[in-house]
């Protein structure tokens, strides 16, 4: 038998005797998320191409006021301050936002790819002191349930936008119905930002989580269900909504700044 | 037959260190095996706590290549080859001796979540009626065998030591099981957050992935268990229905 010195403990940020490639997961979830904040920032000061026809980028919707014919209020307010950027994204992306920031799905990634805490299971984390969400700020989480409230209005207006999605003016101003590469990437876009609300673990809470009895949700046994199956796959959900939201801005800015054009397929 | 070196921990709470040995593998073992056959050719007296060797008493825990796991369901050929397999005790307990550690902080954390405490029979005859999707939300819980292997990778325990203010994942697998059980009447819910630190819980699953039982702890006890901590204590609209309630009551 041979003596090999060592310490049992494994503190100490990075600190682990894991022989798996543990840092992998955290550093997809850092570059995701990182490149999905870059992006979407850098689209919502753009202020313009995010509307082509009757499409309407996500990042834009609802839009409030604004100078496209999407605008539910007309252009901007006179009152609004010459020296304050406006796009008509900063007025309610903090909304969806907020959303996904408070997602328990990815609150419990970012902790890890962003915060290290911890970096990953079993591997040491760089500071001592810890309060998680037992107190101030982390305890604000707690708000999601309200974002998720917002969301569900949000995919309203994302449905209305699909619908409008729907209607083409010809080029003698006569409006019929079609069907866009567009508006195939609007509608997935509600259906996938569906599967990821509908799934969300506060929903699941208020269709049945709360109660003892499941039967006496509001959608009774068969809503508690739905949203459980949809919560089970929230990770995936949540990624696909989230590249596929950002792959619609794009894909509307470059139609309207003339880089493709939208294919009609009826 | 093949060769395998192990590095074992030997030590108590005074210090020790990895110890290395060789052994042969065959087809079908398990740490355990091989753990054991280290302890029969070389080192008799080699800690190592274990019972069923099945993979349901939850007894034989610890740490395998750094990672938790039950040693008697970690099959020797998942192991890379040609490498030592590194064997130590679980880190969020005191060190008793060489691979066994004292769980029963453990005990005395589960003495303090509230008993279950059914309504009355619904019927004459002493019985109850409960419906089935209720009872099958519970039922995943009931899985646990208590290995602690939770407790063990649970930041909030292995790293910071916060066992007096946090019961650890798998006490709140045991507070969902009573608390969503449809003959309940306890509210422990109060008690979640202001004693037993679920806030702590920053939902990072490690808890989930290391279950031998594939019990889906966060996303299925936590995080229901947090969304009635907010009920009760975070949420203002609801807040404000409670006050108007009891008013009128
Ligand atoms: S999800 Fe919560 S309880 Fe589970 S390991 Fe992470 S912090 Fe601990
Ligand atoms: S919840 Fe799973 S990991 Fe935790 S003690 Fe029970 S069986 Fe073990
Ligand atoms: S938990 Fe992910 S959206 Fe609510
Ligand atoms: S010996 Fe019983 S679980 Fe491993």
């Amino acid at each position: 038998m041979a003596q090999a010195a060592s310490s049992l403990t494994t503190q100490g940020f990075g600190r682990t005797r894991r022989r798996d490639r543990w840092w992998v997961t955290p550093l997809a979830i850092f570059l995701g998320l990182s490149g999905f904040v870059v992006y979407s920032t850098w689209a919502a000061f753009q202020g313009e191409h995010y509307h082509f026809g009757s499409y309407l980028s996500p990042f834009y919707s609802p839009e409030i006021f604004g100078s496209s014919p999407h605008s539910l209020f007309g252009a901007v307010p006179a009152a609004w301050p010459v020296w304050l950027p406006f796009s008509p994204a900063l007025l309610i992306l903090w909304a969806p936002a907020g959303f996904r920031f408070t997602c328990y799905y990815y609150r419990g990634s970012y902790y890890k790819a962003f915060w290290a805490d911890p970096p990953a299971c079993a591997v040491g984390e760089p500071r001592k002191g810890y309060r998680g969400e037992n107190s101030f700020p982390l305890v604000i989480q707690n708000v999601h349930r309200y974002f998720l409230y917002l969301a569900l209005i949000f995919l309203v207006f994302l449905s209305l936008d699909v619908w409008n999605a729907l209607w083409f003016t010809g080029a003698d101003g006569q409006v019929a119905f079609g069907i866009g590469v567009g508006t195939l990437v609007l509608a997935i876009n509600v259906v996938l930002l569906g599967g990821y609300a509908l799934g969300c673990h506060s929903m699941r809470h208020l269709m049945g989580g709360g109660k003892d009895h499941v039967g006496d949700a509001v959608f009774g046994r068969a809503g508690y269900r739905c949203v459980s199956c949809l919560n089970r796959g929230h990770m995936r959900w949540a990624w696909a909504s989230l590249f596929w939201v950002a792959f619609s801005d794009f894909y509307v800015r470059m139609c309207s700044m003339g880089v493709i054009a939208d294919w009609r397929i009826l | 037959m093949k060769p395998v070196t192990f590095n074992v921990w030997r030590g108590d709470a005074d210090g020790g260190a990895f110890a290395t040995y060789e052994t042969e593998i065959s087809e079908g073992m398990v740490v355990l095996d091989a753990v054991h056959r280290i302890q029969a050719e070389s080192a008799p007296d080699l800690a190592v706590r274990w019972n069923c060797k099945a993979g349901k008493c939850g007894s034989c825990s610890a740490e395998v290549n750094g990672a938790p796991r039950l040693m008697c369901m970690t099959r020797m050929d998942d192991m890379p080859d040609g490498e030592p397999v590194r064997v130590e005790p679980m880190k969020s307990f005191p060190l008793i001796r060489d691979l066994v550690t004292d769980v029963s902080w453990n005990f005395e954390v589960k003495k303090k979540i509230r008993p279950f405490k059914p309504r009355p029979p619904d019927a004459d005859d002493g019985t109850w009626r409960m419906s089935q999707d209720d009872v099958d939300r519970v039922q995943e819980f009931r899985k646990c065998i208590e290995c602690y292997l939770c407790q063990d990778v649970c930041h909030v325990l292995r790293e910071h030591q916060l066992h007096d203010g946090f019961i650890g994942p798998r006490f709140f697998v045991h507070a969902a099981a009573l608390e969503m059980h449809p003959l309940d009447t306890e509210d422990r819910v109060e008690e979640l957050a202001a004693t037993q630190g679920i806030g702590y819980c920053n939902i990072t699953k490690c808890c989930t992935a290391v279950c031998p039982e594939h019990i889906t702890i966060t996303d299925n006890a936590i995080i229901p268990l947090k969304e009635r901590v907010v009920d009760d204590l975070y949420d203002p609209i609801r807040r404000l229905f409670r006050v108007f309630r009891r008013k009128r009551t």
